[in-house]
């Protein structure tokens, strides 16, 4: 879609929230920003990717080109990047893979070496497997069904491709019990890690307090901490995976 | 704009009658990333209990068909931090505050009353005595006239400032607790909180609430609201109504200000729409200027009966 001043603010990690009219649902729809274009033929344009899974999204899916849409973004808080010239390994799963080409598209600008894993439940759910082939040094897919590339998780590759490129740094998108894995393997590794949680949402911009994730603090404690506003991105070192619900 | 929106409710003098929902809008600094909250008549804060609390776990919310179901648990950092943090950034913009006050005793009233005392940019207070989701539904004061009534009393004892009573109308007779809590000394009334509902996932049998229930919200309630306040209004005209339940736009404020209220509030709606209370407040006085009516007390209560 057409939303200028989104395009020029938006960072990998962060989501904009699009208003769906149908019958009776009243909240916006929250999506990872999948690419932005600053210059060229699609200056000024934001992109997101969605699966039709209810009433809302069935009711995206269903809007022509030159159709209005009423989005509030870019919300929320970005991938921190490197700050070494470390390769970064970038882990997706499912729909979680989207925000994963910006971000790419960010380290690759910077100079650092990125590598994928991209996960599905088989291969016609692999998402733009020739454009991850083309924005990174290596991709590896898993499927559940074994379809495409290795039968699996991300997780049972991850290992292998971290040492295999040198990885430094992992980030993460997609469901929960996949992050859990992703950040504690990672942990395992020594390796710092970064996860764009996917929590439902009511409002997206802070203020419903519906979206938390429990976030270890430095004494020990645990915060309930807004997805939306705190994150969606936080370390996973940091997420307390055992009290997430 | 010619129309007058400035409004005194139950005593507190404020610039329009336009307020947010407590819970509805954190503590005023997410929503001024959008537009200048001092704009808004007052701001209602999400409540505060004396000691911080962090809330129930998630699945918090399930949207619900023209609404939503919440139980959030009362998310918050307690009475001591909202004051030394929340509450001076308000204060420093020049917002309207109304603190929200919420206890599982008496006496719990009575502390967080006294801790408000004299705290700068508080116009009022409002006693949340009706919040569906704290853990034992069976202290729910706002049910019986008598402990609302309690609770009420003990924080007008300590205050400075009009006190206002947040009934449910999940209540046989809601004008029975309303003169309990008017009787106890409160300035008005604030109608309603949300309606205790409940929401299953047929695929897994599972309620959609970590909570099992949680409080419904949005469109689904505005009639259920808009009738509470003719029934209140009905039996004491005189007092102040804050409405709320429902409430998107001027024309659902409309309904409630036909219906007794005096002023109204934005709540869920500021989920749907950043600027919802915003687009309320100037949607008021443009329908007003379209009527030439000078102002929403001209209004308010005349609904035709038949």
């Amino acid at each position: 879609m057409a939303a200028p001043d989104v395009a020029e603010r938006a960072l990998p990690g962060q989501f904009v929230d699009v208003a769906v009219d149908t019958t009776n649902t009243l909240l916006r729809r929250p999506f990872s920003i999948y690419r932005t274009s600053r210059q060229g033929p699609w200056a000024g344009t934001v992109e997101f990717v969605f699966d039709v899974k209810g009433p809302g999204t069935r009711w995206l899916s269903e809007r022509d080109t030159h159709d209005a849409l009423d989005i509030v973004g870019p919300l929320g808080s970005a991938f921190p990047i490197p700050q070494q010239r470390v390769p970064c390994l970038l882990v997706g799963g499912g729909y979680g893979t989207a925000p994963m080409f910006f971000l790419a598209e960010e380290l690759r600008g910077r100079g650092l070496r990125v590598d994928m894993i991209a996960g599905a439940r088989s291969s016609d759910r692999i998402f733009n497997a020739i454009e991850a082939k083309r924005i990174t040094a290596s991709v590896t897919f898993t499927t559940d069904d074994g379809s495409a590339g290795e039968q699996g998780q991300v997780t049972d590759v991850l290992e292998d491709v971290a040492r295999r490129c040198g990885s430094g740094v992992v980030y993460a998108c997609g469901p929960m019990p996949m992050l859990r894995a992703v950040g504690e393997l990672a942990g395992s590794l020594g390796l710092p890690c970064q996860v764009a949680v996917e929590e439902l949402m009511g409002c997206g911009v802070g203020v419903c307090w519906t979206c938390v994730v429990p976030i270890r603090q430095k004494d020990g404690s645990l915060k309930m901490k807004r997805s939306c506003l705190d994150g969606p991105v936080f370390n996973a070192a940091k997420v307390a995976w055992e009290a997430c619900t | 704009m010619t129309a007058d929106l400035a409004t005194d409710v139950g005593g507190m003098q404020l610039a329009n009658p336009v307020l947010v929902a407590s819970g509805c809008f954190a503590s005023g600094a997410e929503i001024d990333r959008f537009y200048d909250v001092t704009e808004l008549g007052a701001i209602i804060c999400k409540s505060v209990t004396l000691e911080p609390r962090e809330g129930l776990p998630t699945p918090r919310m399930a949207e619900t068909p023209s609404g939503m179901l919440n139980a959030i648990g009362l998310q918050n950092p307690g009475i001591d931090r909202w004051l030394a943090k929340d509450l001076p950034w308000l204060a420093d913009r020049g917002a309207a505050v109304v603190a929200s006050i919420a206890g599982t005793s008496v006496d719990e009233y009575r502390q967080l009353a006294r801790k408000l005392r004299g705290a700068n940019g508080v116009v009022g207070i409002e006693v949340n005595i009706s919040c569906p989701n704290v853990e034992d539904r069976g202290t729910v004061f706002a049910c019986r006239a008598d402990p609302a009534g309690a609770a009420i009393d003990a924080v007008v004892r300590e205050s400075s400032v009009p006190v206002f009573a947040k009934l449910t109308a999940d209540v046989t007779d809601i004008v029975e607790i309303a003169t309990a809590v008017i009787r106890a000394g409160a300035a008005g009334v604030s109608l309603i909180n949300t309606v205790l509902g409940m929401a299953i996932d047929i695929d897994t049998g599972r309620p959609k609430l970590a909570n099992v229930v949680g409080g419904l919200s949005g469109p689904a309630i505005r009639p259920i609201a808009v009738r509470a306040v003719h029934q209140v209004h009905q039996a004491m005209p005189q007092v102040p109504i804050i409405g709320m339940g429902g409430i998107g736009g001027a024309e659902d404020a409309l309904e409630f200000v036909y219906a007794g209220a005096t002023a109204i509030a934005v709540g869920t709606g500021n989920f749907v729409n950043p600027f919802a209370a915003l687009d309320v407040c100037r949607g008021l006085g443009a329908w007003l200027d379209a009527r030439g009516l000078a102002g929403l007390s001209e209004l308010r209560g005349t609904v035709k009966l038949p």
